[in-house]
């Protein structure tokens, strides 16, 4: 039996607040053998991250380990003094983190930085600091290394920016990096070659590493075991697959459950007993006579922020009554953009876009408030801690477009429409008088939602509005969206950069990238045989969860 | 610490934590309410006439019969800063909420709008507030004439750039929010979101800055009357008061100074962690 | 990178000519609405005939259009000639260069005070939050900008020189009896330390000591509670963690990486803080009967002597714009996110 190089045993971590300690930990238990990989997934707030920061010590003022031991390679770390622990971290063990921009020093060049690293440990050669520096950045296959030496962070995209930081990790050969969602927030593309590079690196130096996701399928692509956390308790732990094809403990099986595969449908994401919520429904026959307009048509509309290349480059494409677009492509694509411009919040500086056979890009955005298309089409945005305004309860917020637009007084009229707007949104009545702080997440999701269909829109923009929630909140909401398309012929714009989710809800997609249209189709057709080079590459990148697929490059 | 939900609580309770956990706020709060009622009942507290003169009681030194001494006239300096707290106070009071909403309404559109005209403003509000203020403030009170409305125009004038700034920059932060473009959805004009939607969100944090610019609205107009312009001789103000009594300095003739910058201070001082209080009742995180 | 700087140097001049400007043309339009007619204010005494009145006001430009005295004092401005105080007598440049020296010591070394003690009393606090010293950098911060210059300003006079009588007559740059150094530069300072005098030196700054603690008093509140907070938000970012988590000492972490990146909030306070000081002066010189420039332009001021209050508004403008190009350099030298280009 070898040794374990990392055990962490009964760990408890607890938070003072102003209200209390909250205890955020309550006895964690995991090991990990020089060279494995071990995933660490539960939805926010389970304690994941807490327990990388408590495992590196580098927890702040307010949190405190009550309880519980640390052993890293046989040394119990849990109580060791500053400057013990100023040996260990950098160099036997290291850490990355997500939002690799804000974990950079902005005022230090690239080589400095690493540099500072070397020289802490005393690895720092005088005469070549330069040339250490710069073969770390070459393992880390950054383009143009020698150039990125003396830049700082903010000129270097994302991606770049977590190779800094993993160059700045591995520069004094740690046997442990701890990777704390080192993906999220960079784009698709991006997270595939960053993840890649990371198991290469780990492949050859022989790492062990921790990665901290709330993602399940990056988790069983890249880890050996997995540790599934909720409410600060590893619920269940075991190998990759075994775990994630027969998951034993309940949380795990909605956990499994709610992310979707290559094959799964909405049906299948949901559990069982959230299901019977909503009757079964039947699929509305869809109208599509002949000679009637579609519900919206953009032609060839253009938009331009003034920069030297245009945010929406002649996009066209329909969509039918009753029927759901996907709108797919990475940040910085122009599907926002191009989501304002039909919810008329923006002109296009070019093009028209017709709704239910009238142009209603003539209207300026300025006035369209007055124009009786304005009920008629209704955005859901994507964040839903940011779509409330803060100081409206719930029931202000969705009375709002409904006081506005159909100028609704206070009284049993209101009322009624609120609660009829929150009941299809699948919002509980009790929660119309509380305000967004007092509302989770998902609560969020459905009062905006809720909102938005209050004036019986026909078109229903959705802009990524599960990109912010948990998979378990984001499947129960998915689910929500497709019935109210089921059951009121609303017509559904849905923009993500998830082709896997978009797959789920639309008939048709349109795949963007830098403003231009690469790919229209149907979604099934698309998602099985992609045409253009940019679509295939992002379905390959998505990481959907399939516990079969794992990308190990030591196993290879 | 991200990983952790806080339950939020209802403002109410905040305000009671945050008032229990920080009494230094609730004094400041009840040292307030003092001075306004100081101000308001000044003919009925003040043991003297203000500007009775009284020669042979000349520059006494505190006493229980002149708590805070005599002046160089022999007027009751106790009884002069009661008085002068009204006129301190009507001032500072007028003076800030004239430049308060003046610059919510013009640092709010031009928050929300942007473009050209909000880089003029900015830029232009960026040089004002960078010039020395003061300089601006004695030349705009000698240009319009040494009177108390001049002062208070004097120190709206100069505290308008703040006022600019702090609603501009607080608007927007918030233009791109998804429940401000939720709001043009939901069919407010331009107009209707900035009056309806963005300025009820920025008006709190604005309060607190209406409070901690009491305090310099008050230094800078006793400041003017300091130096000569503004509020004439005989008036009781504290800023004539401290001039007044400078003379005597030298001679230990202490309380001449001491009494009505004592009265400044402390005014000032109940102004600005009242500030600093509200500051954490509307937002902890942004103690400092 | 110098050539960058010195383009960026350049541009800022030349936008702030139009400020300039306007600042001429405005100071320009609120003197001439100034209530009170300079021709009577000199004329011989209240007495004085009306022809002698008409003849000053011929003498002083005064019968002639407003916009027409404009343009005559633009190109007079143009040519270097900002009029003659009627007060002193004497051209307002050359007044005007004798007290410039006065202000900026006072002002220079009032900030080089607070500085000094602001940034340590800030740093301090943050490393520490919610410990002895940060209530104590706090209570002083809140205390610091509730007391007015001028009153305490007369307290330090009450207790330095009457009461322990430490500090020397509160009157001017220099005991009247004794000697002012050379005129090399104009600042005291650096004048007898040129020639050697280094009891003058002393006297002199024992003169200065007062007031520039006056006035550095009055900014040590601002300056230490933005060094405290900036030093506080650095230290609570993200990669300050990174450091932390790369095992960096910690003196290093503190002085590289937090307090480096602290400072550049800090710096552009001070740019406000010295205008902030300028607009000061005028109290402390007052009270200290210091014979600077804004002494001087608040005696003309109030004798409703224009051209003084005009050159002095415009010099103030002009420092600024000097003051708000370096503290430009600097941050630009200091962030390497500010574009140079």
């Amino acid at each position: 039996m070898t040794q374990d190089l990392l055990r962490v045993e009964n760990l408890q971590v607890t938070f003072s607040t102003r209200h209390g300690t909250v205890t955020a930990l309550h006895g964690i238990d995991i090991a990990l053998k020089a060279g494995e990989t071990l995933g660490i997934v539960g939805e926010s707030g389970s304690g994941k991250s807490v327990t990388s920061l408590a495992v590196m010590r580098l927890l702040d003022r307010a949190g405190r380990i009550t309880g519980g031991r640390v052993t890293f390679e046989g040394r119990d770390i849990t109580h060791a003094g500053h400057a013990d622990l100023r040996r260990l971290r950098g160099s036997a063990l290291s850490m990355i983190f997500q939002n690799p921009r804000a974990a950079l020093n902005p005022i230090r060049t690239v080589e400095q930085q690493i540099v500072d690293v070397l020289a802490a440990h005393g690895k720092l050669s005088r005469a070549n600091a330069r040339t250490q520096a710069l073969d770390l950045l070459r393992a880390v296959l950054i383009r143009d290394p020698e150039a990125r030496l003396s830049a700082y962070p903010h000129e270097l995209s994302g991606g770049m920016c977590q190779r800094v930081m993993i160059a700045m990790a591995i520069a004094c050969e740690p046997v442990l990096l701890i990777a704390d969602e080192p993906t999220t927030g960079l784009d698709v593309t991006t997270q595939q070659t960053v993840m890649e590079l990371l198991a290469r690196i780990q492949a050859e130096r022989g790492m062990a590493m921790i990665l901290i996701t709330h993602d399940l399928g990056l988790a069983a692509r890249w880890c050996d075991r997995i540790a599934v956390m909720e409410a600060g308790r590893v619920v269940e732990q075991g190998e990759t697959v075994a775990l994630f094809e027969a998951p034993a403990h309940p949380y795990t099986k909605r956990l499994v459950a709610a992310s979707p595969t290559r094959a799964s449908t909405l049906a299948d994401l949901a559990p069982p007993d959230l299901a019977r919520d909503a009757p079964p429904v039947v699929a509305a026959p869809r109208e599509r006579k002949p000679g009637t307009p579609p519900l919206l048509e953009l032609v060839h509309v253009v938009k331009s922020f003034g920069g030297p290349t245009r945010a929406v480059d002649d996009v066209s494409f329909q969509i039918p009554r009753g029927g759901s677009l996907g709108l797919v492509g990475e940040s910085g694509s122009g599907k926002s953009t191009l989501s304002r411009l039909i919810c008329r919040l923006i002109d296009p500086d070019d093009g028209d876009i017709v709704f239910d056979g009238e142009s209603i890009a003539r209207t300026p955005a300025r006035e369209f408030h007055l124009s009786p298309r304005r009920r008629d089409i209704q955005i859901v945005f994507q964040d839903p801690n940011d779509s409330l305004n803060p100081r409206y309860t719930a029931f202000d917020s969705i009375a709002h477009p409904l006081r506005r637009l159909e100028g609704l007084r206070d009284g049993p009229a209101l009322q009624t429409r609120v609660r009829e707007a929150a009941r299809r949104a699948g919002l509980p009545m009790d929660l119309l008088e509380r305000f967004p702080h007092q509302l989770s997440g998902g609560q969020k999701a459905r009062v905006g939602i809720a909102r938005a269909v209050a004036p019986r829109p026909r078109l229903l923009i959705l802009d990524e509005p599960t990109a912010a929630l948990d998979v378990s909140v984001q499947a129960v909401i998915l689910q929500l969206l497709d019935r109210l398309r089921r059951e009121d012929g609303i017509g559904l714009l849905f923009v993500s950069h998830d082709l896997n989710v978009v797959r789920m809800l639309c008939d048709d997609l349109v795949v963007l990238q830098a403003g231009k249209v690469v790919e229209t189709g149907p979604s099934q057709s698309i998602f099985q045989r992609p045409q253009a080079a940019y679509t295939r590459m992002l379905l390959d990148a998505v990481p959907y969860f399939d516990p079969q697929r794992t990308e190990l490059l030591k196993t290879a | 610490m991200s990983d952790l939900v806080l339950n939020g609580s209802s403002t109410g309770r905040h305000i009671v934590y945050v008032l229990r956990s920080n009494p230094v706020t609730a004094l400041a709060a009840t040292g307030t309410l003092l001075l306004v009622l100081i101000a308001i009942l000044a003919p009925v507290l003040a043991p003297y006439d203000p500007v009775a003169s009284n020669v042979p009681q000349a520059l006494q030194p505190p006493s229980w019969s002149h708590l805070a001494g005599t002046d160089q006239l022999g007027r009751d300096i106790l009884s002069r800063i009661i008085w002068a707290a009204r006129l301190d106070l009507v001032i500072a009071v007028s003076a800030v909420s004239l430049s308060f909403v003046t610059g919510a309404v013009i640092g709010g559109f031009c928050g929300y709008r942007g473009g050209r005209l909000d880089r003029w403003v900015g830029r232009f509000v960026d040089v004002l507030m960078a010039f020395p203020l003061f300089v601006l403030a004695m030349a705009m009170v000698a240009a319009l004439g040494n009177r108390v409305e001049n002062i208070v125009i004097a120190t709206a004038v100069i505290n308008l750039p703040f006022y600019i700034r702090f609603a501009r920059a607080e608007v927007n932060v918030r233009r791109n929010a998804g429940w401000v473009e939720a709001a043009r959805a939901c069919g407010d004009s331009h107009l209707s979101v900035v009056l309806r939607v963005l300025l009820p969100n920025v008006l709190p944090a604005m309060a607190v800055q209406i409070s901690l610019n009491l305090g310099w609205a008050i230094l800078n107009a006793a400041g003017l009357s300091f130096i000569g312009l503004g509020v004439t001789a005989p008036t009781p103000e504290w800023g004539i008061m401290v001039a007044e009594g400078a003379r005597f300095i030298t001679t230990g003739k202490w309380w001449l100074v001491a009494m009505p910058g004592l009265a400044l201070m402390l005014t000032v001082l109940c102004f600005n962690l009242l500030g600093d209080g509200l500051r954490d009742i509307l937002d902890p995180r942004m103690r400092t | 990178m110098l050539t960058g700087i010195l383009r960026r140097v350049g541009r800022r001049l030349l936008a702030s000519i139009p400020a300039l400007f306007g600042v001429v043309v405005v100071t320009f339009v609120l003197m001439r609405v100034l209530p009170g007619d300079p021709a009577v204010f000199f004329s011989s005494g209240p007495s004085a005939g009306k022809e002698e009145i008409e003849e000053l006001r011929r003498s002083m430009g005064l019968d002639r259009p407003i916009p027409v005295q404009l343009v005559r004092y633009l190109g007079e401005v143009a040519t270097g000639n900002l009029g003659r105080s009627m007060t002193t007598g004497q051209p307002v440049i050359s007044d005007m260069t004798r007290r410039l020296p006065a202000s900026l010591e006072l002002t220079c070394t009032a900030l080089f005070i607070a500085l000094m003690f602001s940034i340590p009393l800030g740093v301090a606090a943050a490393l520490r939050p919610g410990t002895a010293i940060d209530h104590v950098v706090r209570m002083l911060c809140t205390l610091g900008v509730c007391v007015p210059t001028f009153v305490s300003g007369l307290l330090l006079i009450y207790a330095f020189y009457y009461l322990l009588g430490w500090a020397p007559d509160p009157t001017g740059r220099i005991d009247i009896f004794a000697s002012a150094p050379p005129d090399i530069t104009g600042f005291f300072l650096i004048d007898f330390a040129l020639k050697g005098d280094w009891e003058g030196w002393m006297a002199a700054f024992s003169q200065l000591l007062l007031p520039a603690c006056t006035m550095a008093l009055f900014v040590l509140a601002p300056l230490a509670r933005m060094t405290r907070a900036s030093m506080l938000a650095v230290l609570g970012s993200d990669f300050i963690r990174t450091a932390h988590a790369m095992g960096l000492s910690r003196l290093r972490i503190i002085v590289a990486y937090a307090l480096r990146n602290a400072l550049l909030p800090v710096l552009t306070i001070t740019g406000i803080v010295f205008s902030t000081m300028l607009g000061a002066n005028v109290l402390v010189e007052k009270v200290f009967s210091w014979p600077g420039v804004a002494s001087y332009a608040l005696d003309a001021l109030l004798a409703s002597d224009y051209a003084p209050v005009q050159a002095f508004v415009l010099l103030m403008a002009m420092i600024f714009v000097m003051v708000n190009v370096t503290i430009d350099v600097l941050y630009g030298i200091a962030d390497p996110r500010v574009s140079v280009a």
